[in-house]
């Protein structure tokens, strides 16, 4: 690529990042608000009133085992539901034209949509992390970890949604995902609980939900201990982060959803 | 040396549900063109416009823009292209000046010339005044020039405009008109569709038909309009007309009482017309063309091609 396309297709992607992060400040009342409510009340119900009477998970504070659940919880509903909303809109008010009918290569497109969700899940995030800090003790066992984990099951969400805008064609098809899988693997993916809790038949059905991963590896960097193996932990999200790039940049190419 | 801004070689479309859209269509338009696309509802034209800004995928032929493939050098090829489409298709939360600097920030123009030439274009569109207003606020003409000068903010060697003065008030179309003209001289070639024939008639000095997927005629507008053989004239009367005087010579209808209209061949005089007013006493106050020349022969051409 040459220095003149390398640096149109560097302005085309900060142009749709600022796009995409200017949006959803513009409606922070849906955007940001209703995580920042939710997780304080995860906090004050699950952490405070009934955490006090469960006592400990392993061998740290209730409320301190969930805090990392809450947050990646935070993190992957942001991530998707920002891409897939954003996307969705700008097909059914058909101003994705502006950006297929432009130069911006498919690749940029779809880096920026993602670095939105990115920017609204690691934003959404760390409020879940300053709320967190007001119901317990917040230390960090691994920073790489931490930070690795969270970008990378952003990024994969974030194209987990893109997808799901691209075949999108009502406004039902934007919810049913995030509603029927993405919340039930959340909640089943050991935010509240750890899996070894569970019967052994149930404890195999929970190492195939992907999010278990993702919350596990995330709570390994906070507390330095989790239900996983951290290295394969990141090879998972790796590959299916992977598995998802590959695809959404092969339905943009196609024109699959935006192009007749 | 002359180039084409635009060359399509045996392009089409067939539609998932089998619809032929595009049958083989051929075309080019000279650089610094005025182009006319016309055509009847469902002839092809949004099918054809949809493959030149990558909209809709084609299913064989090659387009080139200004000499680069569009579909082997797709980034050369679009940079050329600025599209004002039919349908009102920017976010209409956003405001107008967001929508034109980020427009020309999906072509590789930084944020401080976009701003520059946002103002120029805001100005001259003489929306300049709404530029902070979010786009669903602005009235049906101004979401119009809007959409114009989201398309120039790039300055677009070829400027397609499809159906851009659709449902705005005669004002609106007439300074559109005389802005485009002026985009024209500056040396931007356009394409315009339209169904208003007078629009075509008036800007373009060349022009295609097409029917049916197939183009059937392209020419200058002056060679279409020289195979019209007839014009039809509106007179005005001073007082009303009871009966219409027999002619061998005209085709006379009446309108109302204080009008006619009358069909008057190549080969037949207007003083002859005055003088066969003059004989049957009809004192005649006015006189004009109806409509338009290229709507009768466009209304022609395709009832001509359908009755095949």
């Amino acid at each position: 690529m040459s220095n003149s396309n390398f640096n149109k297709s560097a302005t085309a992607l900060l142009t749709i990042v600022r796009k995409e992060v200017v949006r959803f400040f513009r409606i922070w009342p849906q955007t940001i608000l209703p995580s920042a409510i939710t997780m304080s009340l995860y906090y004050v119900i699950f952490g405070n009133l009934i955490g006090n009477r469960i006592g400990r998970m392993g061998d740290v504070p209730y409320i301190q085992y969930i805090a990392p659940g809450l947050v990646m919880m935070a993190v992957i509903t942001n991530s998707y539901s920002n891409v897939v909303a954003s996307f969705f809109s700008s097909k059914f008010q058909r101003y994705i034209d502006e950006l297929i009918i432009s130069p911006t290569p498919n690749y940029i497109i779809l880096l920026g949509y993602i670095s939105g969700g990115i920017a609204r899940g690691c934003t959404v995030g760390f409020i879940v992390v300053i709320i967190s800090i007001f119901f317990t003790s917040f230390k960090i066992d691994s920073i790489a970890i931490t930070v690795s984990v969270v970008f990378l099951s952003s990024l994969l969400f974030s194209l987990a949604g893109l997808i799901n805008g691209i075949f999108a064609r009502k406004f039902d098809d934007v919810s049913i995902i995030p509603t029927f899988v993405l919340t039930p693997l959340t909640y089943l993916g050991g935010v509240f609980y750890s899996i070894a809790l569970l019967p052994p038949f149930w404890e195999k059905i929970s190492q195939a939900n992907p999010i278990f991963y993702m919350i596990n590896a995330f709570r390994h960097g906070m507390i330095g201990k989790s239900d996983v193996e951290i290295a394969p932990a990141f090879i998972i999200i790796i590959v299916i982060t992977t598995v998802l790039f590959i695809s959404a940049l092969a339905l943009l190419n196609k024109g699959i959803g935006v192009k007749q | 040396m002359s180039i084409n801004a635009l060359e399509i070689r045996e392009l089409r479309k067939t539609y998932k549900g089998g619809v032929n859209a595009l049958k083989g269509v051929s075309l080019n338009v000279k650089e610094g063109d005025f182009f006319a696309l016309l055509g009847p509802n469902g002839a092809g034209k949004s099918t054809l416009i949809g493959i030149i800004t990558s909209l809709v995928n084609r299913s064989s032929g090659e387009i080139k823009v200004f000499g680069d493939n569009l579909f082997s050098n797709p980034s050369a090829a679009k940079s050329h292209i600025g599209l004002v489409p039919q349908e009102i298709n920017f976010s209409l939360f956003e405001k107008v000046m967001q929508i034109v600097v980020n427009q020309a920030g999906y072509y590789g123009i930084d944020r401080i010339t976009a701003t520059k030439r946002a103002e120029v274009i805001l100005k001259e569109l003489r929306l300049w005044d709404k530029r902070n207003e979010t786009s669903r606020k602005l009235s049906g003409g101004m979401k119009r020039r809007l959409l114009i000068a989201r398309a120039l903010v790039h300055q677009p060697k070829l400027l397609i405009l499809d159906e851009p003065t659709a449902g705005v008030d005669i004002e609106i179309r007439r300074s559109t008109w005389e802005y485009l003209k002026k985009i024209n001289a500056s040396g931007t070639t356009i394409i315009l569709t339209t169904h208003y024939l007078e629009e075509a008639e008036n800007l373009c000095r060349n022009i295609a038909i097409i029917d049916h997927g197939e183009i059937i005629e392209n020419s200058s507008m002056k060679a279409l309009l020289e195979k019209i053989s007839s014009e039809t004239i509106i007179a005005d009367l001073e007082k009303p007309l009871k009966q219409i005087p027999y002619s061998s010579d005209y085709l006379i209808s009446s309108i109302d009482e204080h009008s006619l209209e009358i069909k008057v061949r190549d080969s037949q005089g207007i003083n002859d017309l005055f003088s066969w007013f003059n004989h049957h006493e009809i004192a005649v106050r006015s006189i004009r063309n109806k409509s338009n020349r290229l709507e009768e022969l466009f209304m022609g051409m395709i009832e001509g091609k359908n009755e095949q």
